[in-house]
């Protein structure tokens, strides 16, 4: 089954982990990393990076814009 | 079958979305988890898409988005509370070729501001109008503003909002939607990824609406304001979906021409 994979790139310092990102994503890709960035906030990152699918749902929910989406050309025969 | 890298993925070629050149590199000052910042992002998406950020206006209000000026590099005018529709449709009118905005929230547009939005609309000028409601007065510590549901507890009615004596919650969308000069008004949400796409087509086309001269273009986005609420981002989307949207139902309130209107809204003189 050919499935799209992808990564997203989080800007620690601009994220204020309000969790909306983690919400939207509908493969829970993301979560609220445990430590905290220089503001004080748990940021958001990959916690399952293998099931991204780059589908830029969770850039679009993000009020911060601090969510940068790649998704590979090829899909992948797994 | 190898292992895929996270390294791998994230090459330039593999690019699918990045922050619009249009917005700044200035850390927005709004709490976390605001609409504010949502709309903010999708009206920047609108404008490079368009390739309009020379010729494209923004009225900034009074409100927590007094300061959309540091986010988003176009030009920009401050009005005085509830007077960018005034100011926007002075600026159109001295410069008709430019694409000019005001953006505003429900205590600057639906409260005091109410004349000059009544009567921008009514007279048709070719500008869009972006107005976020959240239902209080976020900026100012939560006070109760025309918007605010019954039964809501803000700061100034502590035991929720009362019919008798504060009066009923203000639907100033559907009040606009009746006026001959409103080309386009609609009403969104930006609490899914749905919805965020569904109001970026919605601005994209109030703003290809301005360009045409057609009247005014009217989003209204139904947002949250978590601070104000006391309650968390997630929280506060799901408390908005309950008790908002029943009240303010989302899609198109009205999408014609002025010419349109004129046929049926205003009565030809007798010669």
């Amino acid at each position: 089954m050919a499935k799209a994979r992808g990564a997203v790139v989080v800007e620690n310092e601009v994220c204020k982990g309000c969790n909306l990102c983690v919400v939207a994503c509908p493969q829970d890709v993301l979560s609220l990393h445990k430590e905290v960035n220089s503001k004080g906030y748990h940021y958001s990152h990959m916690s399952n990076p293998e099931a991204c699918t780059g589908c830029t749902n969770c850039a679009a929910v993000c009020p911060d814009s601090c969510i940068t989406v790649y998704r590979l050309k090829s899909t992948v025969v797994a | 079958m190898t292992a895929i890298r996270v390294e791998d993925i994230i090459k330039p070629e593999n690019l699918v979305y990045k922050k619009s050149s249009v917005l700044t590199d200035v850390p927005m000052h709004y709490c976390y988890g605001c609409s504010h910042g949502v709309v903010h992002k999708i009206i920047a998406e609108v404008i490079e898409e368009m390739g309009i950020q020379g010729e494209v206006v923004g009225i900034a209000p009074v409100g927590c988005s007094v300061m959309a000026y540091y986010y988003l590099d176009i030009d920009w005018m401050q009005a005085a509370h509830g007077r960018a529709p005034a100011v926007a449709t002075g600026y159109k009118r001295v410069n008709p070729k430019k694409y000019v905005f005001a953006y505003q929230g429900d205590g600057d547009l639906a409260a005091i501001g109410t004349a000059e939005t009544m009567h921008a609309v009514n007279r048709g000028e070719n500008i869009v109008m972006i107005f976020i409601n959240n239902a209080i007065y976020g900026m100012t510590g939560g006070q109760m503003a025309p918007t605010t549901m019954v039964g809501q507890v803000t700061s100034t009615s502590p035991y929720g909002r009362d019919i008798d004596l504060n009066g009923y919650p203000l639907k100033i969308t559907e009040l606009i939607a009746q006026l001959p000069g409103a080309a386009y008004v609609t009403r969104q949400s930006v609490h899914t990824p749905g919805n965020v796409r569904k109001t970026k087509k919605a601005i994209r086309k109030a703003f290809e609406n301005s360009a045409k001269n057609i009247g005014t273009s009217f989003i209204e986005v139904v947002s949250t304001c978590n601070s104000g609420w006391k309650i968390d981002p997630v929280a506060s989307n799901k408390w908005m979906e309950e008790n908002m949207f029943p009240f303010y139902p989302l899609g198109d309130l009205k999408d014609s021409t002025r010419d349109d209107a004129n046929t049926y809204m205003v009565q030809k003189l007798k010669k």
